[in-house]
């Protein structure tokens, strides 16, 4: 691990005021669950770490007219505890999914949306875009078994790994970001971005902001939702596909839904086509497995990943039929 | 010199009887368990002495480059930063990422770690190869020919089959993963070096120091190299040498004046501390109708990075025996590559070759529509202890429910949902004959017992073993006794490796600590009025045979001996040991065949390893060895990128082992009693881990009804076996 220069903050401002505007000189510690191995490994080289948590405020979780805001700062175990948790299965077991309770206690929810891609090629110090020093793409001819089958269309080929994103983007959820010139406030949607090139990141943060909250919209309390993850292990394990799916019912009849693929893209993978598929329908298995036929129709799988469309079309149908089964 | 009354000569020596026994085959805690479980049990890993310093390796970031220069002056004045050693020098080859190069010490291991970064190598590239490839795949000059072996007439064999499987099945290169890396403390007394090493060779490692560091310019002998391990973190095959970074420990504690401390980071430990090679093999199989084999034959290769990594014995167990004899020929092709090199993996080959030939027998009862136990159990007459897999077959197919549960495999597959179910068994054997061991056993005069061996307990159980055959000889509890073992400064034994150490610490000590007792009884004889032969040492007490009145407690016995003790040596003793066992092993798996997961719900081992000394522990090397087979069944695989020549898994995210939740319900029963205990002990640490891989790979393709190849059983490979097969998907 590089030297480097310690702060802890007490209040937000403070926090901001002690954040570079360029990448990688300065990194936010919260649970450190990522951030020490990068360190540890020397693919994340900060000159000076900004630990968070002692800003109060980045903490909690409250219900208000607006939704149900989580603070950044919150842990995944105390997710799971907390009461509201009842109405969204589609983030218990994302959140379940975190197999570990090491990571569970330490890890929060900020840092599940921010962590770095576990991509072996970036973590063995390829960079994020994975190409050796003649600047050869080394995914699409190495091995790819565990890379994006959507939106891999390149420069990026690694998978986003945040646990939550795919839940929360199908709940319709937004964060809240602290940044040197006030606040804003975007869609966990648009918090994930496919990066073009080296020095840019796969979310939308700039350098000197600090994601505070997530809000999810008083709305998403009515809606039937469910994740189901593709898993080898029961041991902490990367998913090797997720869905994260949220239906508006009326009867039994679909009148919205959200269907939204996880570590089969840079981002969370929004599958429109079968949103789209779903809409107007009454839930069936066979439905189901059509809406998963549709969400991956588009996949263009790298040499050794083609196993992981079959994955991702199973994981949509069983979160569609959990769903529905589930309670809103 | 008062003279030490002789015990009679010892002309054979036996295990007590069955019914004499009181520890001896028992359930019995270890010893160093609480120890252990508390943290109070301290590791080489836990060894910190004053002023240590702390020690990394410089390691090759090439897969195969020539050095063209070492620069380490940044380094050098780096804070903290004591000294520097060359493992390589300019100019040298390195054959694989992980190869160490330099280590230096410095006062905190982050100061360390840093200056090891600031290191500069430079490189002229070579070109490299870590594909694990089929040999017609790979460069002439990366392959070997090993030798060709034919027995019977095999195209005679082959024309009398009416059915005749043919077949692929292989396993990857994986790793040991050590629970305690590799690596050790050094320090320097004047002249004498302490290493507290993690080894499974106490006895052995002194030599190799002294030979390391004369190489380096360092004049010691192996007499003034003292090495200790106390306690150790698992082995597996790994850990028999001292290592380029033993002696480069040792040496920077030389330059440096210095304690130094260095352990392998757990990168290093998959690039270049351990490698099982990987094993393939094209087999043709044939049987009559009835599913009497008739003949075999296999092509096959491997990799063990750039050794041949030895010539498999294929087929495996059926088909070992000499009469009946069944026609064979197999060619084994080593294919070089710069993975990094193979180490001894626990049942070196076994595990590979068990796997080739299990899976393709197993096939071939599929193509005969046989239920496998019945095909199994119709060619034992193949094996070389027919009689033993008879028994644990039934056994273990009773124990698994293997006549109610087992389908045949397209049934297997019609079954409801899409989670199926299957079951799979192996046969695997053993050699384990005991190593030659030494032992010392004195009993002071205030009662009190030391047993000392060099050896070493990997967390098998060895010290455990010892002390049961002392206290169960001496007629004492085992708290009576001390054990000392991991010290080379205790009379030699073996190096722990090939399941060689039970039967020679056993028998070392059973025979040290019965020459002892002769010793006091002939001490103490003239008090109780009869010979010594007519003595016994029983429940605490030195008693007349036929008349357990006439005694003297222990303590009282030994009170006789004045202030001088009583040492006895005991080295191995053939009469008390044996070599050779069978083991059967069966699994019941589910596969989701939509996403082709697996999962074990249920192993059943059933192991014979002669006449048990522990039967918990030995029980736990069963249990241990089934998750260890859980794992490279399942999940382990050291990956390389052929591009870069990297290894992309090096580290426990990637390279997955088993967690408790994905281990499923494992029974285990040793075979005991009549017919097993006579033969004496015999080894136990490989056997139950060669079939794991070969029972769990069985139970999936009877869940699937199809044949996943490779190791490991991963979903990609599930689903595309199922999709080759026009399957359930």
């Amino acid at each position: 691990m590089q030297a480097f220069e310690y702060a802890e903050p007490k209040t937000l401002n403070e926090a901001l005021g002690l954040l570079s505007s360029r990448w990688g000189e300065t990194e936010v510690l919260a649970g450190g669950t990522d951030l020490l191995s990068l360190m540890k490994n020397y693919v994340a080289t900060p000159k000076r770490v900004v630990n968070l948590k002692r800003i109060a405020e980045l903490r909690g979780i409250a219900e208000d007219s607006e939704g149900l805001r989580i603070g950044a700062l919150t842990t995944v175990q105390e997710l799971l505890e907390d009461q509201h948790l009842a109405r969204f299965p589609a983030l218990t077991t994302a959140a379940e999914g975190i197999t570990s309770p090491q990571i569970r206690n330490m890890g929060t929810v900020g840092g599940d949306l921010c962590q770095r891609p576990r991509c072996w090629y970036f973590r063995n110090g390829f960079g994020l875009l994975a190409r050796d020093a003649q600047g050869r793409a080394l995914v699409p001819e190495g091995d790819n078994r565990y890379h994006a089958i959507l939106g891999n269309e390149g420069p990026a080929y690694f998978v986003s790994a945040s646990s939550f994103g795919p839940p929360l983007i199908a709940l319709g959820a937004r964060v809240r970001i602290a940044g040197p010139s006030g606040t804003r406030e975007i869609p966990v949607a648009e918090f994930f971005v496919i990066p073009r090139n080296e020095n840019e990141r796969e979310i939308a943060l700039r350098p000197n902001e600090i994601l505070t909250e997530v809000i999810l919209p008083a709305t998403a309390r009515e809606l039937h939702n469910a994740t189901y993850e593709v898993r080898q292990r029961e041991f902490l394990d990367w998913p090797l596909a997720t869905a994260s799916v949220a239906l508006e019912l009326r009867e039994r009849q679909i009148r919205r839904a959200s269907v939204v693929l996880g570590h089969v893209a840079p981002i969370p993978w929004p599958a429109l086509s079968a949103t789209a598929l779903l809409e107007g329908k009454t839930l069936t298995e066979e439905i189901a497995a059509q809406a998963g036929e549709q969400a991956v129709a588009a996949a263009r799988p790298l040499s050794k990943n083609r196993y992981k469309v079959q994955l991702a079309r199973v994981a949509v149908k069983r979160a569609l039929l959990a769903a529905a089964q589930g309670g809103a | 010199m008062a003279e030490t009354p002789k015990p009679p000569a010892q002309a054979t020596i036996e295990w007590p009887p069955a019914e004499r026994r009181r520890l001896i085959g028992q359930r019995i805690s270890r010893l160093d368990g609480p120890a252990k479980a508390s943290g109070r049990a301290k590791y080489s890993y836990d060894v910190n002495r004053p002023g240590m310093l702390h020690a990394k390796l410089v390691f090759s970031t090439q897969a195969r480059a020539r050095i063209t220069a070492i620069d380490t002056s940044v380094a050098e004045k780096m804070p903290g930063v004591r000294a520097i050693h060359l493992i390589l020098q300019p100019g040298a080859e390195v054959r694989w990422v992980g190869q160490e190069i330099l280590a230096l010490a410095a006062d905190t291991e982050e100061q360390a770690r840093d200056a090891a970064r600031a290191v500069q190598i430079r490189y002229e590239p070579l070109p490299h190869f870590v594909a694990d490839v089929p040999p017609e795949q790979a460069g002439a000059d990366r392959l070997q020919q090993l030798r060709e072996q034919t027995e019977g007439d095999p195209e005679a064999g082959f024309q009398q089959a009416d059915v005749i499987l043919e077949g692929e099945y292989g396993c990857p290169v994986i790793t040991h993963c050590c629970l305690e890396a590799h690596g050790q403390v050094t320090e320097w007394n004047e002249d004498n070096l302490t290493v507290w090493a993690s080894t499974q060779n106490v006895s052995g490692l002194a030599p190799q120091f002294a030979q390391g560091l004369q190489a380096a310019g360092i004049p010691v002998q192996a007499s003034q190299v003292r090495v200790l391990t106390p306690v150790m973190g698992g082995g597996f095959g790994s850990k028999f040498a001292a290592d380029t970074w033993g002696v480069a420990c040792a040496a920077l504690a030389r330059k440096a004046g210095r304690s130094v401390k260095l352990m392998l980071e757990r990168d290093q430990e998959l690039l270049a501390a351990g490698g099982r090679p990987s094993m393939y093999a094209r087999v043709r199989v044939g049987a009559k109708r009835d599913g009497i084999l008739t003949a075999w034959s296999s092509e096959s290769w491997g990799t063990g990075g750039p050794s041949t990594a030895g010539t498999p014995n294929l087929p495996y167990v059926i088909g070992a025996a000499r009469n009946p004899l069944l026609p064979k020929r197999s060619r084994h092709t080593a294919v070089f590559t710069d993975i990094g090199p193979a180490r001894a993996w626990r049942a070196p080959n076994h595990p590979q070759m068990c796997l080739i030939t299990m899976c393709a027998l197993d096939d071939l009862a599929a193509k005969l529509q046989m239920d496998p136990l019945d095909f199994f159990l119709k060619n034992l007459q193949f094996t070389e202890r027919p009689d033993v897999y008879r028994e644990e077959l039934l056994k273990a197919a009773d124990l698994i429910g293997w006549r109610q549960k087992w389908r045949p495999r397209e049934e297997a597959l019609r079954a409801k949902g899409p989670v199926k179910r299957g079951l799979g068994l192996s046969l695997h054997t053993w050699g384990g004959r005991g190593h030659n061991s030494n032992c010392l056993v004195t009993l002071h005069p205030d009662g009190s017992v030391e047993v000392a061996l060099g050896s070493q307990d990997l967390g098998t159980g060895t010290r455990t073993v010892i002390g049961i055959v002392a206290a169960e000889t001496l007629g004492l509890p085992l708290e009576a006794v001390t054990v000392k073992i991991g010290s080379n400064e205790y009379p030699p034994s073996g190096a722990s490796g090939g399941s060689t150490t039970v039967g020679g610490v056993s028998s070392s000590t059973r025979d040290a600590a019965t020459n002892a007792l002769n010793q006091l009884l002939a001490k103490v004889a003239p008090a109780l009025g009869v010979p010594a032969e007519q003595l016994e040492a029983r429940e605490g007490r030195i008693q007349v045979k036929d008349d357990p009145s006439r005694s003297l407690t222990w303590k009282q016995a030994c009170a006789r001996l004045g202030t001088t003790p009583i040492t006895a040596t005991g080295r191995t003793r053939a009469e008390l040991i044996s070599s050779g066992v069978g083991g059967v092993q069966m699994a019941e798996v589910s596969v989701d065949v939509e996403t082709g997961i697996v999962r074990v719900e249920k192993m059943v081992a059933v192991q014979d390893c002669g006449l048990i000394m522990d039967l918990k522990t030995a029980e736990s090397q069963c249990y241990g060895a089934m998750i260890m087979g859980i794992c490279y069944a399942l999940y382990e695989e050291k990956i390389m990128d052929a591009l870069t020549g990297q290894c992309l898994n090096p580290d426990m995210e990637f390279y997955k082992l088993a967690g408790i939740g994905d281990i499923g319900e494992l029974v285990v029963h040793m075979m005991t009693g009549p017919g097993y205990d006579e033969r004496g002990v015999i080894g136990l640490g490989e056997p139950p881990v060669i079939s794991p891989g070969a029972a769990i790979s069985n139970a999936v393709a009877n869940a699937i009804g199809v044949r996943v190849p490779y190791l490991p059983l991963t979903p990609d490979r599930v689903l595309a076996a199922l999709e080759a097969k026009g399957g359930a998907v």
